[in-house]
């Protein structure tokens, strides 16, 4: 265990998890008795080839699946035995997530985007646009609140996308590959981004990524390899 | 209404496609609209019978004719209080093509029985005192450009003169407005005396049809069955019924138009459920990605599901009132086919109907798209982004 | 620009990739032929109502006889002609004569009223009262079942077309005249002519019925040969002892339908223009959206040297296709569904029903062929001048 995991208790606790995918016939094994402790305020990268359920493993921890075996207990709460629509509403006040092609719907503007989220709370249209400038001065795109993603670089795009995920002001961070569709001094800017929030915002950071520049960036990384779980990259 | 833009916009998503799909809505419903008219024109006037108000022809056949002295035995009949005479006349005005309905009646009891037609004092005095004199309806004088004052020759196909030829000249005293809407002013209306009188001694003496009105709308049955006891062995036998019966009569002897329009609207609607139904399943296909986003942000199935069935239903019922309008617009310039159908308008309760119509048809076409983004499993959804 | 056989095999290919794409976009391409049948069979089987009526109006119409009526009556219904007229007309210049004297029938035409057999509300039904020479004039009259009617007797025979719209008009059932009760005796057919919505009986007989004296309503005369028409009615008109109208009863069938086919008509073209017009969005719809799920294969040809004229060709020929598909099925249902399909109407120039039957002809068929074609190339033109002229590298790069 990190220092940071002994100082401020586990946040996410995967237990003994096992995934398997039915294709046809076919039972693929993603994850097998897989085990992992995320402390509160850490910034752990997840590294491994592509395959080797990085994703899906992100996908349990943030309610968007769940596991075949194995429990996954997020902030105290049993996320594995919640149904569909208790999930739903969970991910809306506790995750942000962040996905490398960012996701955000071409119809609606920047400023849009980010209330997106909101729309499921029952805040007032004022009280949400405070939040949605908050959450865009945060990525420092206010000026872009109008324009729409494709008036945006890709760069750009991805701040947005960071500005949606933490609007709502959720406890955990999921991210998926968020720079891998960026060039190098965007992707740095994400980057330095994330590092900020986990830093000065207190936010739990996991981060998927097949990019070793990417992270250094973290406070621990795991390694994970046809299903299984290691400190130490394999070779 | 905070998802309002999120469902607009989703609309706008590929402009030509959603304003193809909506003009073929319109136009499904634009035809709604003309077919409600139709309907409305071939078998509407039923609704506007006077309750009060039975109808005596002759029992064997409506070409018959009764003789005019039936009228005072029949208001002599308990619960009658008032019985009128009309005759087909079968004039043509110039060109044959130009059908409307003319006939003799006794100018003040006819307007005491005829309360829909409505006619200034001055004019209806000016037809009591010049026996030529007729009055006719605001769409026919439109239709033909006649003022008061017009002398108007008029060729009867069934009634010749005293004198053998078959032209009859009246002269213009009043014109007659509609009390309803539904009122027909196409019919023209002259002197019993006058016609009487002047007509060749083939059928002098007889009308075509009574009107009668009864005192007790609850007891018209009993009336109708006592007026035909009445005249059970004379000359000529009658058959009474309320008026509402004897134009639904006339209506569906045309043609069961309920069914015919019924039957090409059901086809219509078809395909254009089709044609929406699979606007809106390629429209959900191509936002898998995004849906999947929105339920990691959070949405329930319940709310993807709402959004998607209110997309459709915005497109179908948006269609639907820019169709009926246009109807409306049509239907408001009157006859389509000059003469054969004078009520030509559409009825507020049908345009009601076709936006029910509308949202019905919103939530078929969405239902299906609106399940598969409700089945969509997230990690999928987002893995195919 | 390559020559003219290697245009065609462009187009050739480009059309067959579109043919083997179709099952991935199943969904807009039914709807598109189906949306095209429907307007197909609409517009197929409304207007068969149409040619259906007026066939049965005027295919019995024989050029060689005439009908008269009186002076100014349009129809049957009102005219009124005297024994005495009658007895004129049968001995003018141009009748034909046989054995039995001059082939001469007066008639009289009056309406009853029948319940249907559908509905079982009252219907005018026409009530014809002849004399013998009527079946010699109207030769295509034949009975088919039962017996004739007896001279003098309250019976009467019904045409096949009215037996079948209307209620107690089969052989031993009877109609009810006013108090009394008619038997029919006999079942009768006329070529599927007008003559088969009637019920025919004596003159005689009807004359008493309906309080007519011996006057008759109309004259409907069997002339030498067609040509004669002008010498009968000439004699007919100049003389000072009548007082009638003379018209072929070709012409007069034709006369008599023209309000009904004139309103049935227009209804039926407005009804179906509509529908054309939407059939029209739908096909734009599936042919922009199939040309916009293809983009990056069209663009590919084109890189790889496909004119952007065979492509529009080739697209075109494609929606062609799928709407003659679509307008063969609805052609085809709407035969199947409408042809012979028996009702009646009332025809209002003589308040009397008519009985007929739904015809899909060929005419009518290849109308709908050739809607079906228009709105085909409408909605194949403009998403396939949109493909044509979408620059090449753009086309490339769309998913």
């Amino acid at each position: 265990m990190s220092e940071s995991q002994k100082t401020n208790g586990v946040l996410v606790r995967v237990e003994r998890v096992e995934k398997v995918f039915h294709r046809g016939t076919e039972s693929i094994h993603v994850l097998a008795d897989l085990s992992l402790d995320v402390a509160a305020r850490e910034f752990l990268a997840l590294m491994g080839p592509s395959g080797s359920g990085k994703t899906t493993l992100l996908n349990l921890i943030g309610g968007l699946d769940r596991p075949t075996k194995g429990t996954v207990t997020v902030g105290g709460e049993r996320v594995d035995r919640l149904s569909d629509r208790e999930l739903a509403h969970w991910r809306a006040r506790h995750v942000g997530f962040i996905f490398q092609l960012y996701n955000l719907m071409p119809v609606l503007n920047a400023e849009q985007n980010v209330e997106l989220p909101l729309l499921l709370t029952h805040l007032s249209k004022a009280e949400r646009k405070e939040h949605v400038q908050a959450a865009l001065a945060v990525v420092g795109l206010r000026h872009r609140a109008k324009h729409y993603p494709r008036t945006l670089s890709g760069g750009e795009q991805q701040r947005v996308g960071i500005a949606r995920g933490i609007v709502t002001d959720p406890t955990i961070l999921l991210c998926d590959e968020p720079t891998g569709d960026l060039d190098r001094k965007a992707g740095d800017g994400i980057l330095d981004l994330l590092q900020a929030l986990n830093r000065e915002h207190g936010k739990t950071v996991i981060m998927v990524t097949h990019d070793p520049h990417a992270s250094r960036r973290a406070g621990r990384i795991v390694y994970l390899e046809k299903g299984q779980l290691s400190n130490e990259p394999l070779q | 209404m905070k998802f309002a833009h999120l469902i607009w916009g989703n609309l706008k998503r590929k402009k030509l496609r959603t304003c193809l799909t909506l003009l073929s809505i319109l136009v499904a419903f634009v035809l709604f609209g003309m077919l409600m008219a139709i309907k409305q024109a071939l078998a509407g006037g039923v609704k506007l019978a006077g309750a009060d108000r039975l109808i005596v022809r002759d029992k064997v056949s409506i070409i018959q004719f009764l003789p005019v002295s039936y009228k005072a035995r029949m208001e002599r009949i308990p619960g009658v209080s008032l019985a009128v005479h009309q005759t087909w006349f079968g004039g043509i005005y110039q060109d044959p093509k130009n059908f409307f309905m003319q006939t003799p009646v006794v100018p003040e009891e006819f307007l005491q029985m005829h309360t829909e037609y409505i006619l200034p004092p001055a004019q209806k005095k000016a037809w009591l005192q010049t026996r030529t004199g007729a009055i006719v309806g605001r769409k026919s004088a439109d239709r033909f450009h006649w003022k008061i004052g017009d002398k108007i020759p008029i060729k009867s196909s069934v009634f010749p003169k005293q004198d053998g030829s078959d032209v009859w000249t009246f002269d213009i005293v009043g014109i007659y407005d509609g009390r309803d809407k539904g009122t027909d002013t196409t019919p023209m209306l002259f002197r019993y005396d006058y016609f009487d009188e002047a007509r060749s001694s083939w059928a002098k003496g007889q009308v075509g049809w009574y009107t009668i009105r009864v005192q007790d709308p609850a007891k018209a049955a009993e009336v109708a069955k006592r007026v035909d006891q009445e005249f059970e062995n004379s000359s000529s036998e009658t058959k009474t019924e309320p008026e509402g019966a004897f134009l639904q009569g006339w209506a569906s002897q045309i043609c069961n138009i309920t069914l015919i329009v019924g039957s090409i609207l059901g086809a219509v609607f078809f395909t254009m459920l089709l044609v929406s139904g699979n606007t809106m399943s390629q429209s959900v296909r191509e936002r898998t990605g995004e849906l999947g986003v929105q339920k990691a942000i959070g949405f329930t199935n319940a709310q993807i599901v709402s959004l998607v069935l209110a997309e459709s239903c915005l497109l179908t019922v948006l269609g639907a009132v820019l169709g009926l309008g246009l109807a409306w617009m049509f239907a408001s310039r009157g006859d389509p086919t000059g003469g054969l159908l004078p009520l030509f308008f559409l009825p507020i309760p049908d345009l009601f109907l076709g936006l029910g119509i509308s949202l019905a048809l919103g939530l078929v076409t969405g239902f299906f798209p609106a399940l598969s983004a409700m089945r969509l499993r997230v990690a999928d959804a987002l893995r195919r982004m | 620009m390559a020559g003219p056989i290697n245009w065609f095999l462009q187009i050739a290919s480009i059309a067959k990739f579109g043919l083997l794409s179709i099952p991935r976009r199943r969904g807009a391409v039914l709807a598109t032929v189906i949306g095209i049948a429907g307007v197909v069979t609409v517009l197929v089987g409304v207007l068969s109502i149409s040619t259906g009526f007026k066939h049965a109006m005027t295919v019995s119409g024989s050029p060689d006889i005439a009908i008269v009526l009186r002076s100014g009556a349009d129809s049957e219904m009102v005219s009124g002609l005297s024994h005495d007229e009658t007895r004129v007309i049968a001995d003018s210049p141009g009748v034909a004569r046989s054995a039995q004297g001059p082939l001469s029938s007066p008639e009289l035409f009056v309406i009853i009223d029948i319940p249907k057999r559908a509905t079982g509300l009252d219907f005018n039904v026409p009530l014809r009262g002849v004399e013998r020479a009527a079946f010699q004039v109207h030769d295509n009259v034949k009975l088919i079942r039962g017996r004739m009617f007896d001279w003098g007797k309250d019976e009467v025979i019904a045409g096949i077309g009215a037996a079948q719209e209307f209620a107690g008009l089969d052989v031993g059932s009877a109609i009810k005249v006013g108090r009394a009760v008619w038997p029919v005796v006999g079942i009768f057919a006329a070529n599927g002519g007008v003559a088969e919505s009637e019920i025919w009986t004596g003159a005689t007989v009807l004359q008493e019925t309906y309080h007519r004296g011996d006057s008759f309503q109309s004259v409907q005369a069997k002339l030498i040969s067609p040509g004669a028409y002008e010498q009968f009615k000439d004699s007919l008109t100049s003389n000072p002892q009548l007082n009638v109208k003379v018209e072929r009863q070709t012409e007069y069938y034709v006369e008599r339908s023209e309000t009904m086919t004139r309103l049935i008509t227009t209804l039926g073209f407005l009804i179906a223009f509509l529908m054309a017009i939407g059939a029209v969005f739908g096909a734009l719809n599936t042919m922009y959206s199939a040309v916009s799920s293809r983009t990056r294969e069209i663009g590919t040809l084109r890189a790889l040297g496909f004119g952007a004229g065979a492509v529009i060709v080739a697209l075109m020929i494609e929606s062609l296709v799928l709407a003659l598909v679509g307008g063969a099925i609805g052609g085809s249902l709407a035969y199947f569904a409408f042809n012979g399909f028996h009702t009646s109407t009332m025809n209002f120039q003589s308040f009397s029903q008519v009985a007929f039957a739904f015809r899909v002809t060929p005419q009518l068929l290849i109308r709908g062929i050739i809607w079906a074609a228009t709105i085909g190339l409408i909605g194949g033109l403009f998403p396939a001048l949109r493909a044509a002229r979408l620059p090449i590298a753009a086309a490339l790069r769309e998913m």
